[in-house]
């Protein structure tokens, strides 16, 4: 069973894959990526991307709004595993 | 025996410092290969070979400043050498890379033996830190130590987008200055290529996925064949039309700067693969690693604002190129649709030329020509 820990350092990580610079100590977990850090159509599909290599998740484009924050990310990811 | 020269990576560009050496005296080396990385104020970059041969002596060490033209290493060719890609031979210029000026008299350059005394760690730590040693103080007198280095180091500003600001401040006055813009735009309609690219996504896996800004690349590249005018350098008071189509794409760096490296041949490459190589450039654009052809070789520019941007964009030609394209947001407005009215995405295109190479009524043609392509996007 994966913890809600777990998916939230695989997020983070995936988001420094994308976004290298970003300090993710100081990341709003409630707050969309975008209003916090330059975040583009490009950093959305590589971050997709990453969160597919690292838990093999494949998220349709049309669920990509409910990527938009930390803590959306990890209710997603949890129900997207959950399921499968 | 020929010589292997410091690039010149823009307009701006004087020098360049060595930080490594990716050869050693003996490596046979082909046409492309990296051979070196120097730091430019656009950041890390790495320099390509373009001859096959073999090296014989490398004649600058790590954290020289080298000016643009003058040797690097000299190597024995074991091939034709072949100019840049998509980089015409000039009469005015070395066939090896594009607008590197004839190398200056030695006497005009300056020579290693007047730099700044310094100390060899204060040397190697200034050149990784990326400081100028003749603007660091010793304050002990006589040569500067590593201490000096370090206590420059913690009070300089943040150097990078700095640097990177006064390089783009440098090569915008000089277009503005030099270049007789015209504008033109036009509303594009973006329904065709939205649907099909939703189509596409919906049926590939995450790492075959599009995004619409590759499609706005394909579609210039592939328009831009048919306008030679458009496609290619000012350089020498007069037009150098390019054989190939290398489109540069600004990047925005999340530290302010701003960078345009080239996809090559955009215009003969398959979506799939235009795709990967347009992720892999961004990457690398903001990780290091964009290498000397990409940051020299682009022959026509596009500027996207991106999502949640304005509605237009008025770019400015990036000197020595004759012509830049610009796009707004990609937005949800009114739009005539036969004789009714309805809501449907569209991107507002505006294209800068430069007036010496074209005029406006070619532009138009060019515009309608990219807004045409868009409208099959099945045939990108």
């Amino acid at each position: 069973m994966v913890t809600t820990d777990t998916l939230r350092s695989a997020v983070l990580e995936a988001l420094l894959d994308v976004a290298p610079d970003v300090d993710t100590s100081t990341l709003d977990a409630a707050l969309p990526f975008r209003d916090q850090f330059d975040f583009d159509s490009m950093d959305q599909l590589n971050f997709v991307v990453s969160l597919h290599k690292r838990l093999g998740v494949d998220v349709p484009e049309t669920d990509y709004p409910q990527l938009a924050t930390l803590a959306g990310c990890v209710d997603y990811l949890s129900r997207a595993r959950g399921g499968s | 025996m020929a010589d292997f020269l410091m690039p010149s990576l823009g307009a701006d560009m004087e020098s360049g410092t060595l930080t490594e050496w990716h050869v050693e005296p003996g490596d046979v080396v082909k046409r492309g290969d990296v051979v070196a990385s120097i730091e430019t104020s656009k950041g890390i970059i790495d320099i390509e070979i373009f001859a096959d041969g073999i090296i014989e002596t490398l004649l600058a060490g790590p954290g020289t400043e080298v000016p643009v033209g003058r040797p690097l290493a000299r190597y024995r060719p074991t091939g034709t050498p072949e100019p840049a890609p998509g980089v015409p031979p000039s009469p005015h210029a070395p066939p090896t890379l594009p607008s590197v000026p004839p190398p200056q008299t030695p006497s005009a350059t300056r020579p290693a033996t007047a730099r700044r005394l310094a100390s060899p760690a204060a040397r190697k730590r200034a050149a990784e830190l990326g400081l100028d040693l003749d603007k660091v103080e010793a304050r002990a007198g006589g040569a500067v130590t590593l201490a000096d280095v370090e206590q420059a180091a913690a009070a300089r500003p943040a150097a990078g987008p700095t640097d990177m600001r006064g390089t783009i401040g440098q090569a915008m006055s000089r277009s503005k200055r030099e270049i007789p813009h015209y504008y033109l735009g036009t509303t594009i309609d973006m329904r065709s290529a939205s649907r099909w690219l939703e189509q596409h996504n919906t049926a590939h896996p995450v790492t075959e996925r599009l995004i619409y800004g590759v499609l706005l690349i394909k579609a210039v590249a592939r328009a831009v064949t048919r306008f030679p005018e458009l496609n290619g350098w000012w350089r020498e008071g007069r037009f150098d039309a390019a054989h190939a189509v290398n489109v540069g794409t600004a990047i925005r760096l999340r530290d302010g700067g701003l960078i345009a490296p080239a996809l090559l041949a955009a215009d003969r490459r398959p979506l799939a693969e235009l795709m990967h190589a347009y992720q892999e450039l961004v990457q690398r654009a903001r990780t290091g690693g964009l290498r000397a052809t990409e940051l020299a070789s682009a022959t026509i520019t596009i500027s996207s604002i991106g999502e949640g941007g304005v509605d237009t964009l008025y770019p400015i030609i990036h000197p020595p190129q004759v012509a830049i394209v610009g796009f707004g947001a990609l937005v949800t407005r009114p739009w005539c649709s036969g004789e009714s009215l309805v809501a449907a995405r569209v991107i507002n295109a505006t294209l800068a030329a430069d007036h010496r190479v074209s005029d406006g009524h070619r532009g138009s043609a060019f515009l309608v020509a990219v807004a045409d392509h868009l409208q099959r996007p099945e045939d990108l």
